[in-house]
């Protein structure tokens, strides 16, 4: 059977591979400090969307119990949450992060058109799909909201007994969407080798660019 | 390295062009090497429109949960995120696990008779039903629950509450919670010893098979697997209270600590 070109690609980028020794050329897709925000971004989501079972689902709680302390760590996973892109972005170390933040607010009209016909229309895609940014889009959106809901919750006091209860059918709501989201997210990644590792080691090889992000290619080397 | 895609950006620079003067080109262009005119700040329209759904759904979802609840019926609400659903709450890692054989409810302190009540006691006196909702402080509300059992007051009667007597303490089989009320309070029409919950006995995990329920109090005031009621001089706060939540946990009135006891 012969091999996809993302295949060839990744044996090609081994050292010591059979089929090529010659190193295909690596592109920096995220930086230090962008794949530590991604990561620790995760683990909180991880933590969060972990304890939240036990905290909402009855049956959970009676094999778990200890409802007090799984509180405690949601509630502080919750206050940790907007560190990791907060601080990535702030800073003289977070220039990448800014410029793709910037990549992932502004669109094409062929990026729009593109989303809109689920990928079909034929496009050189930029470093991100429109997919992508609206992954990104969406987790920030969510950090944002999940926070005000669940600081609600958490400092009801504050509020009107209507608001207590609104939060808490936004913050229900939006976690059980935030599980479909992230759960696709980890699909892709899974199936999509490629891409994971330019979040673990951070490069991608100039082909699979050329095949997925050509019109970053184009930015990264003009040249070419 | 063209694939074939559409040419978005008009001035790309051509092969074997010096990368100086590709450079120059490059940096006139927004990131992505495209004519920022033709671009959309999707990002910061969908950023939004998330955030404008959430503070709608703040301040409107309650009365949502009630139109979505009335419409579909309380059983299917409860698999909606959202919806009608109790958040089971414990303090301890456990659930204390009383049998109906084994269940005792110790009256004592500041009482004419000091009495032990087994669940068939309990059962045995006159009953009343209520349907109410049960309101947490943190805001989830369950409507239109049914409770069954006997009126505090009733039970308070049958013991002679003594000269003296201010307050009510509650102790649970949890070994860790306790509760609180007035004896006004107590004497409420809807503040019963509940031995039925949503059309059952009490299960454990609601606080079987002997719960108390405070009817216009939060949730917290409700105190599960209630194992005995002291009748004291003083009020004693209980285990929320100690942990910052109000005395008087009135749904419908201040729920802060300067409240006046209304009865």
């Amino acid at each position: 059977m012969r091999p996809t070109p993302d295949e060839v690609d990744r044996l090609m980028v081994q050292p010591r591979s059979q089929v090529n020794t010659r190193p295909a050329i690596r592109i920096l897709r995220f930086d230090r400090v962008q794949r530590s925000a991604h990561w620790a971004n995760a683990l909180l989501f991880g933590i969060l969307m972990t304890t939240a079972l036990p905290l909402y689902f009855g049956s959970l709680a009676d094999v778990v119990g200890r409802r007090h302390l799984i509180a405690q760590i949601h509630l502080w996973a919750g206050i940790a949450l907007p560190f990791p892109m907060v601080v990535s972005l702030i800073g003289p170390w977070g220039a990448r992060m800014r410029r793709d933040a910037r990549r992932i607010n502004r669109w094409s009209r062929e990026e729009v058109r593109w989303l809109r016909t689920f990928g079909l229309t034929p496009m050189d895609l930029d470093k991100f799909s429109p997919g992508q940014k609206l992954n990104a889009i969406f987790t920030a959106g969510v950090i944002v909201v999940m926070l005000a809901t669940g600081a609600v919750l958490q400092w009801f006091r504050f509020f009107p007994v209507t608001w207590r209860t609104g939060a808490t059918f936004v913050h229900d709501v939006f976690a059980f969407v935030i599980f479909l989201v992230v759960f696709g997210h980890i699909a892709y990644a899974l199936t999509h080798p490629d891409s994971m590792r330019s979040m673990i080691k951070g490069w991608v090889t100039e082909s699979w660019a050329a095949r997925h992000a050509a019109a970053w290619l184009k930015e990264e080397r003009p040249e070419v | 390295m063209v694939l074939g895609g559409l040419p978005v950006q008009p001035l790309r620079p051509s092969r074997g062009r010096r990368p100086y003067a590709a450079q120059v080109v490059r940096t006139s262009k927004e990131p992505g090497g495209r004519d920022s005119g033709k671009q959309v700040a999707v990002g910061r329209r969908v950023f939004l429109g998330i955030v404008a759904l959430g503070a709608a759904g703040v301040a409107f979802g309650a009365m949502v949960q009630d139109v979505v609840s009335n419409a579909i019926g309380s059983g299917l609400g409860g698999l909606l995120p959202g919806g009608d659903h109790f958040r089971i709450y414990t303090i301890t890692s456990f659930y204390p696990q009383v049998s109906r054989k084994d269940y005792r409810l110790h009256v004592s302190g500041l009482v004419e008779r000091p009495t032990t009540f087994t669940l068939d006691d309990l059962e045995a006196m006159p009953s009343v039903k209520l349907v109410k909702n049960f309101q947490c402080v943190t805001g989830w509300r369950v409507p239109d629950v049914h409770w069954e059992g006997v009126l505090l007051s009733d039970l308070l009667d049958t013991v002679g509450v003594s000269a003296g007597a201010v307050a009510l303490s509650f102790d649970s089989y949890d070994g860790a919670d306790s509760e609180s009320l007035t004896l006004d309070q107590a004497r409420l029409p809807d503040v019963i010893i509940a031995y039925r919950m949503l059309g059952a006995p009490v299960t454990t995990a609601h606080g079987g098979p002997v719960r108390l329920y405070v009817a216009p109090m939060f949730g917290y005031k409700s105190l599960k697997w209630l194992s005995a009621i002291r009748v004291v001089d003083q009020v004693e706060p209980g285990f929320w209270e100690m942990n910052g939540y109000p005395i008087n946990g009135w749904i419908d009135g201040s729920t802060d600590a300067t409240d006046t006891g209304r009865s």
